[in-house]
């Protein structure tokens, strides 16, 4: 292999995944035609309703915000070399803050509101993920089992919150409802395309956590530490770069991104909080990081596609009534498999066309 | 003796919740021992307790349906190792992808042949396991305490858990007094010097791997066929999760495995029987608390705080053979 010419950039960076994305795209159409539906409707149906009218955007969108803070969680500190698979349990926890503050502030300015349950959610998924980061940190348990363990940890206190402490009373756990004054403005309000779509404010704030993010990886000392310690923890040490302050803040930055979900979902769409609100869009932010290559501009498109499968898949369940829109599930598992653990499938058969088309004679062996 | 029979009927269900966890978990010991993180264990068990429900529902046979669960389990078994054996990708982002292949697929496949929003229909008492009545067990009944454990406790279960017990002595013995569980052990902890003394390391872990997922297929077959008569949607919930988290409390061996397991089937057994008894000092105990402990045992577990617990060392790295 020493031989071969390196692969362009572009295609590494752009080509590699978008044929992995491809590929779960074809095994799920498979799998609709296995249920004996066209594969090719199926795909039109499901991009009409993602895309097609104002209200379908509008729920692309807000799906896409919510995937874009787990995704971005997932992605930081993957650049810092730590895998966080509790960006699930993150959000869950943050919820409790966020709405919390919501329902504190809810009788002044939906402005208030939103400032103090963005803090709040914050700082609760931060806090969530910081005591993983310093476990791993200080006292070398792996952060992926400590991560799991933690997400099922959040399930039971916060179904014990729901239904023991902020319950609303005569309900089944779950909290009391923002009041009117207090709610978040939907962009209907301003653009009256969107008419019945849950997309809100929230939206902007998702944009500013992807400036926010390129800036801290790219162009901060901070983010030189955080990339040094995911290439080569070796490197960092002698660079004098404490592994345990980056493995700490890191998982902070991630949990406190993970949590921006709740003023997304649970202040700004539901109103209250319940069990299990989070719906496993914390997992959804591992398929939206590996696909995105831990890059704002790739997680941007990724939660896009992604927002648009969540919001087509529904309308494809209701359209074809044997396409379950579990299907979505499948192509995520998919995207997570060819893009995350089998990024390199297609590599040997590129290097070797690209190689035959710059007209490099076959080298033997390697 | 009302406080006797209490005791002997917790135990018994602890038993029962016990056996998924300790298969899944022993299907964890034999990757992980060498050298494949395996956090699919929950989509393992998820996607053999479909197929067995589904392929009993159809053919009315329990057989066949285990034969279908160990036939998935162990075909997801083989992408992973494709995936991480073959092309060296993250063994985490592998077992995170399966879980998500299970939870979907099934539901997916489910939905469209049974029409029933993802289940299956239920199975009649010939297409299950059905307890086995282990012998003299009635007439032995009668003994105080010794025969009333036999009776009650140690006959009347189903297959799947006379297995799963057995098939703890059976792989600490694999382990460690025979040749391939010696070899096993070494390719977790360094592959290179086996590969140096001309074994191969990709068949070994292939191997272990499809015992794996055999014995995920044993525990999904048992949550749908054996406890359970149909399958639902994502009804190992976090099953394969706790079996992790009991790997690691055994510290990857066979026999403190069990006693783990035992443990964990005990505490979701008392979530059951203790919700809304009250407690003298502490008042009522929330459910919820047990049922995060053994999550929360773990974490302080491998955090050093009681005891150290270490993985095999080349556990997650992609084995390169030098050229």
């Amino acid at each position: 292999m020493s031989t071969h010419k390196p692969l362009p950039r572009w295609v590494d960076i752009a080509l590699m995944p978008a044929l992995n994305v491809a590929l779960a795209f074809v095994v799920g159409g498979l799998a609709v035609a296995a249920v004996g539906e066209d594969p090719f409707r199926a795909m039109q149906v499901l991009i009409f309703g993602a895309f097609g009218y104002g209200e379908g955007w509008g729920f692309t969108l807000h799906f896409a915000t919510s995937f874009v803070f787990t995704g971005l969680a997932v992605a930081v500190a993957y650049h810092a070399g730590l895998f966080n698979i509790g960006g699930e349990g993150q959000a869950y926890v943050a919820g409790l803050g966020a709405i919390m503050v919501a329902l504190w502030l809810d009788q002044t300015h939906w402005v208030f509101v939103l400032v103090g349950s963005t803090f709040a959610a914050m700082t609760f998924g931060a806090i969530w993920a910081m005591i993983p980061g310093y476990l791993q940190a200080k006292r070398g348990s792996h952060i992926v089992i400590t991560t799991i363990m933690f997400n099922f940890i959040a399930s039971a206190f916060m179904s014990y919150m729901l239904a023991q402490v902020i319950t609303r009373p005569g309900a089944n756990a779950e909290t009391e409802t923002i009041a009117e004054t207090g709610r978040l403005p939907l962009m209907s309000d301003f653009l009256p395309v969107f008419t019945f779509s849950p997309l809100n404010i929230t939206f902007f704030i998702g944009i500013l956590s992807l400036i926010f993010v390129y800036v801290l990886i790219w162009h901060t000392k901070l983010g030189y530490q955080i990339r040094t310690l995911g290439a080569n923890p070796e490197a960092a040490r002698y660079a004098g770069i404490s592994a345990v302050a980056i493995i700490i803040i890191v998982m902070a930055i991630s949990g406190a991104l993970a949590g921006l979900m709740a003023v997304n979902e649970a202040v700004g769409v539901q109103k209250r909080l319940g069990v299990g609100y989070v719906q496993g869009f914390g997992f959804v932010g591992i398929a939206v990081a590996f696909m995105g290559r831990a890059h704002p501009i790739g997680i941007a498109l990724a939660a896009l596609l992604f927002g648009a499968l969540y919001q087509g898949g529904q309308e494809l369940a209701f359209v074809m009534p044997s396409v379950s829109s579990d299907l979505v599930v499948v192509i995520q598992a998919l995207v997570i498999l060819f893009t995350g653990a089998m990024s390199e499938m297609f590599k040997p058969v590129l290097l070797r066309l690209f190689n035959r088309a710059s007209g490099e004679p076959e080298t033997v062996g390697d | 003796m009302n406080f006797f029979s209490d005791v002997i009927l917790m135990l018994d269900s602890s038993i029962r919740l016990a056996v998924p966890i300790l298969l899944a978990c022993l299907a964890g010991l034999y990757s992980e021992r060498s050298g494949i993180v395996d956090i699919g264990l929950e989509g393992k068990m998820l996607g053999a307790a479909f197929a067995a429900a589904a392929i009993a529902a159809v053919t009315g046979s329990a057989w066949l349906g285990l034969l279908a669960a160990i036939f998935v389990s162990s075909g997801m078994a083989m992408i992973h190792a494709i995936a991480s054996i073959n092309m060296r990708g993250n063994q985490i982002i592998s077992g995170v992808a399966l879980n998500f292949l299970a939870l979907g697929a099934t539901v997916f496949v489910g939905h469209s042949w049974f029409k029933r929003g993802g289940s299956t229909p239920n199975l009649g008492t010939d297409a299950r396991f059905s307890p086995i009545e282990l012998p003299f067990a009635e007439q032995l009944g009668g003994i105080p305490i010794v025969g009333e454990i036999y009776e009650q406790l140690i006959s009347g279960h189903n297959l799947i858990v006379y297995v799963a017990f057995l098939a703890v002595p059976v792989t600490a013995w694999v382990l460690f007094r025979t040749r391939f569980g010696l070899r096993l052990r070494a390719v977790g902890e360094n592959p290179t010097a086996l590969d140096t003394a001309g074994i191969s390391v990709t068949k070994l872990r292939y191997q272990a791997l499809i015992i794996g997922g055999i014995l995920c297929g044993l525990a999904g077959a048992y949550l749908s066929t054996g406890q359970g008569a149909s399958f639902s949607d994502n009804m190992t919930a976090g099953r394969g999760f706790i079996a992790l988290a009991a790997l690691i409390f055994a510290k990857w061996r066979p026999v403190p495995a069990l006693w783990t397991c035992l443990l964990f089937g005990v505490l979701s057994a008392a979530q059951i029987r203790l919700q809304g008894v009250e407690f003298p000092l502490i008042g009522e105990v929330p459910v919820q608390a047990i049922q995060a402990l053994p999550y929360i045992l773990t974490v302080v577990l491998l955090a050093g705080f009681i005891g150290r617990s270490v993985a095999p060392k080349a556990v997650g790295q992609p084995y390169i053979k030098e050229r």
